[in-house]
């Protein structure tokens, strides 16, 4: 599109047609003042606090809604348009309660801002003003009318961006007022949304309200833990007497993938890490019952019968199972503890999407999976399985704006009548379980679908002819499409020139459990065991080659007593697979987590573990989106997964810089050009110097780990810079 | 719920006119009540069932304009002028008037449901005010007297 050239404030400014100028000043950093104005909202102009000086324009023109022309002349500030904004901000306040000491948002309200830039202290309405109490409308939306300066920005979020559409607008003029769906409550997603926009303190959330003070936290950016999205999201924690306690999440920053979006998970749950059940103390069985213990008692028991197990029965009688919510780090340290230490491939994870069919499916195929970001910029979508607005809703944000915005072409194919179809451009039903033919069927096989019925056969076929028109195409698919289906899927997409895939697993981050090899017969990077590759040069050979036991495969050898030792972290396969508790009540159970779950409870061994808001690493989100975790909160006595690994490892008495490549030099460099010990240098350390980065000095930094990731694990080598600025 | 069939043939037409639903409210609204006299919570769940629009939504336009109302009214809507022009040549007058002999307030109906009170904003008579609207006809450059005779005319209706 044309670029034009507008003058602002003297300054020349050039932007795209199309611009608002609200955007364009924005762009060379003059800031216009606003209220109703939201990015990416609907315009309302509503509250005239944008006005603008626009030569030859007779009157003040509101810059949120005016576009750009070429030789357009502006001024943002004179005395004119200081005083229109006083007025403006004058008549705010004319019914405003004016209780910022207890208002949440005192001291991040826009109202306050703007009244402390503009000066209107002082009024000139002498009228009482109308008073209203505070109303709760759902257990997180409490509305408190008089503060509210009628933006309608909660209004625009919910519908429009949410298509929730809960909150109106009912009378008009002075007597307008913000309404719930239902009369007096609301019936809706309670995403919070509508508070986090609010640029007062009129709509507050039932988490947080008239707990602390913004300036009294501490915020600390880092990644949600509830789905495998990954949003970013800026933690207020507070001290508190058990640690840091999390008191609100949100990302009003917009940085990160998610823009200022979280769902109800993201914004509220994290009282859990609070939770009166929590583990703080390590808790060994004595006579039969969980005993609390201390560190070294644990840690040196763990370690001594680890030993014993692997020196007398052999690692193949110890099971590992990782976990979807740990770091890559610990999922990493994880499988190579396994393999290195307790000398086992008997490691596996609660499997959600298949993750392994998916690489294969891409390799060789540069550029093939499509990022977060994607999502919101592809001309056109295709969804196969899944309903995102529950189980993705970062993706189904992504998907919704995106259409809304852009126009992008959906294409959605499911079983069920899920949300989303609201915004297809074609919305196929197919009956349940036949994901898996309809991914045959668009790779051409006619006959795929054949049993599915006639009509979902003559709906599918048009589709799959506007697929094939299509480019750039994103394709999102569940985890019913699996295995062979997936690489039908990928082979269809591969006509479409510019398509990228998203695979869908469950949990935070169970693409990295995936990528990280928890698995009995791949190392990371779906690297198969059974090849000799980087993994076992690095190692010398001491990686057992022959492919480990499954989980369901572990509990029938502990059920026929061959597997003496099992060691659980962060996963509860009893509770959340079925698995019968007594399969396991011959061997030596370790089960690290936060509470006591069902698997826990048959451990002999129990290790109070740190949450993923409470420690450093990196989740990778079900589109491959690598991203940093911050600790943000904390709970005495717990430890991150990753510092048990290492403690269990040193009590089995093994050399942890074989772990965890941390201090210089972990494996000597001889200096030689010749001879011997020649091309033997120091791998790591040359990979950390040409990267610029120092070698970590503590085997409980799980920097240390990301580095040896990123430079064995394909597709994980992105820029440092990018990772830490969160892109 | 059931309309009438003018109605009906009403809307079906309305739909053809716009490319969206939604375009169609306020008319549809606005026949709706001449039917009903209101707009009841019937009504409104109808309406936005066929728009495609929450029931929020149809209560937001229907609390924007005042002609639109959710609350039954008097047989008869006597809308009393009060904006600048009639003002000036006696609308208080006229609505204290009407208060009077209705015995009701602004928005009030009298006990026999045959009339209700508004004042309401210019109807767009000023040239010929004070001026009163009821229902859909107007009567113009009124007095106490006049008036009167005005609403014994549709008290014998
Ligand atoms: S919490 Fe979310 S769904 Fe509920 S009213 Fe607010 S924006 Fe809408
Ligand atoms: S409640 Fe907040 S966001 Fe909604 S209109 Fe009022 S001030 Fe704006
Ligand atoms: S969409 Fe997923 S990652 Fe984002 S806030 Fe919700 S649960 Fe967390
Ligand atoms: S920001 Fe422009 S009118 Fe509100
Ligand atoms: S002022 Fe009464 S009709 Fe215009």
């Amino acid at each position: 599109m044309a670029d034009i050239n507008i003058t602002v404030d003297g300054r020349k400014v050039t932007a795209a047609q199309g611009t608002l100028l609200i955007e364009a000043c924005k762009s060379v950093g003059i800031e216009v003042p606003s209220f109703c104005y939201y990015p990416n909202l609907s315009l309302q102009g509503a509250c005239r606090m944008c006005l603008v000086k626009v030569e030859k324009m007779p009157k003040l023109q509101t810059a949120c809604t005016t576009v750009i022309s070429e030789g357009m002349t502006v001024t943002t500030d004179s005395d004119e348009i200081r005083q229109a904004r006083k007025s403006m901000v004058e008549m705010l306040l004319g019914n405003h309660p004016l209780d910022c000491p207890v208002c949440d948002a005192g001291g991040e309200c826009e109202l306050q801002d703007m009244t402390f830039s503009y000066g209107a202290a002082e009024s000139k309405y002498m009228e009482p003003k109308n008073h209203k109490d505070e109303q709760q409308w759902s257990p997180v939306v409490y509305f408190d009318r008089p503060r509210c300066i009628l933006c309608y920005r909660c209004v625009r979020v919910c519908g429009e961006a949410m298509d929730v559409w809960a909150l109106g607008v009912q009378n008009r003029g002075v007597s307008s007022i913000i309404a719930p769906n239902q009369e007096d409550h609301l019936e809706c997603e309670e995403c919070g949304m509508c508070i986090d926009i609010c640029p007062v303190g009129a709509l507050t959330s039932g988490a947080y309200r008239y707990k602390t003070r913004p300036w009294e936290m501490k915020h600390v950016g880092t990644i949600c833990t509830h789905c495998g999205d990954g949003c970013k999201t800026t933690l207020g924690v507070r001290r508190s007497d058990t640690g840091m306690e999390i008191v609100r999440g949100d990302n009003r920053d917009k940085s990160g993938i998610n823009g200022d979006f979280l769902c109800i998970k993201g914004r509220y749950a994290f009282d859990f890490a609070h939770h009166d059940d929590r583990i703080t103390q390590p808790l060994i069985r004595k006579d039969g019952r969980l005993t609390p213990s201390t560190w070294e008692e644990a840690s040196a028991l763990i370690g001594k019968r680890f030993a014993d197990i692997r020196d007398h029965q052999g690692g193949q009688s110890i099971g590992v199972v990782g976990s979807n919510r740990t770091t890559n780090e610990e999922s990493y340290l994880l499988q190579k503890f396994a393999r290195i230490v307790l000398q086992t491939n008997n490691i596996d994870h609660h499997r959600t999407a298949d993750f392994p069919a998916f690489a294969a499916g891409v390799t060789g195929k540069p550029e093939s999976t499509a990022s977060m970001r994607d999502v919101f910029n592809a001309p056109a979508m295709l969804l196969i399985g899944n309903n995102p607005s529950e189980q993705h809703p970062l993706l189904a944000w992504q998907i919704r704006n995106n259409v809304r915005l852009h126009r992008a072409r959906l294409y959605v194919i499911n079983s069920q009548e899920i949300k989303l179809r609201r915004q297809a451009a074609n919305f196929v039903p197919i009956p349940e379980g036949t994901e898996g033919d309809v991914a045959s069927f668009l790779a051409g096989d006619d006959s795929a679908i054949d049993t599915a019925g006639n009509e979902t056969s003559d709906a599918l076929k048009p589709l799959r002819d506007k697929l094939r028109s299509e480019q750039n195409l994103v394709i999102i698919f569940g985890s019913e499409i699996r295995g062979d289906d997936i690489s039908s899927l990928v082979k269809f997409g591969s006509n479409i020139p510019g398509s990228k895939f998203i695979c869908l697993g469950d949990y935070a981050n169970s693409h990295g459990a995936a990528d990280m090899g928890l698995y009995p017969n791949l190392l990371p990077g779906y690297h198969s065991i059974s090849d000799i590759g980087i993994f076992h040069q690095e190692r010398g050979g001491e990686i057992p080659q022959t492919p480990g036991l499954t989980l369901p495969e572990m509990v029938e050898s502990a059920k026929a007593d061959k597997l003496k030792a099992f060691y659980v972290v962060g996963a509860n396969p009893v509770g959340r697979l079925g698995l019968d508790p007594f399969s396991f009540s011959q061997g030596f159970v370790v089960v690290q987590d936060m509470f006591l779950t069902q698997t826990a409870e048959i451990a002999d061994v129990v290790l109070p573990a740190a949450n993923a808001y409470e420690k450093a690493g990196t989740f990778t989100n079900t589109c491959g989106d690598l991203q940093l975790l911050k600790k943000a909160g904390e709970v005495n006595g717990t430890k991150p997964d990753f510092e048990m690994i290492v403690r269990i490892a040193d009590a089995m008495g093994f050399d942890v810089r074989k772990l965890v490549p941390f201090g210089r030099g972990t494996r000597a460099d001889m200096g030689q050009s010749r001879g011997a010990q020649a091309g033997e240098a120091d791998r790591h350390a040359v990979w950390l110097e040409a990267h610029g980065l120092e070698p970590k000095m503590s085997p409980f930094d799980p920097m240390a780990i990301l580095d040896e990731i990123q430079r064995l694990v394909p597709g994980y080598d992105v820029s440092r810079m990018d990772l830490q600025a969160g892109d | 719920m059931r309309f009438s069939e003018q109605f009906e043939s009403r809307f079906a037409e309305m739909l053809t006119h716009y490319p969206t639903k939604r375009s169609v409210l306020v008319p549809t609204l606005l026949y709706a009540q001449d039917e009903s006299g209101s707009l009841s919570d019937e009504v409104i769940k109808e309406i936005a069932g066929r728009l495609e629009l929450t029931e929020l939504e149809v209560r937001n336009v229907i609390s924007y304009y005042s002609m639109l109302t959710t609350h039954p009214r008097g047989k008869y809507n006597v809308q009393v002028c009060t904006n600048i022009a009639c003002l000036l040549r006696g609308a208080d007058e006229l609505f204290e008037h009407c208060e009077k002999k209705f015995g009701v307030k602004h928005k009030g109906t009298t006990a026999d449901g045959l009339f209700s009170l508004e004042e309401v904003e210019c109807i767009g008579a000023c040239s010929w005010a004070p001026a009163v609207q009821v229902n859909y006809d107007f009567h113009e450059n009124l007095t106490t007297e006049k008036l009167d005779n005005v609403l014994d005319e549709y008290r014998r209706k």
